[in-house]
């Protein structure tokens, strides 16, 4: 069974996705249109990847006349951002036990 | 970008590079603060790295500049893909005025590793939760 956590993280293996969550951080709001502009890609191309984002819970859509406009929505990189912790966690319990072991080595 | 980044942990230790170097390439050494293993300082090498909650860690020296940066990847074999973990684990070492900076960076899954990806976050959680309940038991 896929879970949210899944979904994330293969929305984001794919480095066009990537790029076009990455831009939605960082200038809001925008329209596929918009968006198909600099992606590099073509515009089904644009729309097929925000339909994975947003199943991903990364984007919301807002519909307005004949227009779709996207925002990013950064609180759904959360399991993300646990995963880093935890490795972060692993890591600085190895680096004490790397400390004592330095401190009883000979110089 | 071809790489996602992931965890990076750093800390100053009040010791040389050299002396930091063999603690992190020596076998006896290595065992003693992260894991049993068949570690060998030498590009190619593949060795595990045995952790006491009875997991085995499958490993491959992959950078070996000594005194300044050692890499391996660092994968957690699971039949499940949702438990299975492929990662690069890179230490690099700075001089410092008073010893060494050491930084690990542990950089997850490239785009053709995606079910690997996906399932990270759950075999971490398993991985850590076994390895609680062992310190638990130590203490």
């Amino acid at each position: 069974m896929e879970t949210q956590a899944d979904l994330l993280f293969r929305a984001l293996a794919d480095p066009t996705r990537r790029a076009l969550f990455e831009r939605l951080c960082r200038e809001g709001e925008q329209t596929v249109g918009a968006l198909t502009a600099t992606a590099g890609v073509s515009q089904p191309a644009v729309s097929k990847h925000l339909a994975a984002l947003k199943a991903a819970g990364l984007v919301a859509d807002r519909h307005e006349g004949r227009q779709t406009h996207y925002s990013p929505r950064t609180a759904a990189l959360g399991p993300l951002a646990d995963w880093t912790k935890d490795m972060a966690r692993f890591w600085e319990g190895r680096f004490d036990a790397l400390e004592d072991l330095l401190n009883r080595m000979d110089q | 970008m071809t790489e996602t980044r992931t965890a990076v942990v750093e800390r100053e230790f009040p010791h040389p590079p050299e002396k930091l170097w063999r603690a992190l390439t020596q076998p006896h050494l290595i065992e003693e603060w992260l894991m049993k293993n068949d570690f060998a300082p030498k590009v190619g090498h593949r060795f595990q790295l045995k952790g006491e909650w009875g997991g085995t860690l499958d490993c491959e020296v992959l950078t070996l500049e000594p005194g300044r940066a050692l890499a391996y990847r660092w994968d957690f074999a699971h039949e499940d893909p949702a438990y299975a973990l492929e990662s690069v684990v890179t230490f690099t070492l700075t001089p410092t005025a008073d010893g060494t900076r050491l930084r690990m960076e542990q950089a997850g899954f490239r785009p053709d590793q995606t079910q690997a990806y996906g399932g990270a976050h759950a075999g971490w959680k398993s991985f850590f939760d076994k390895l609680d309940d062992l310190l638990a038991k130590e203490a």
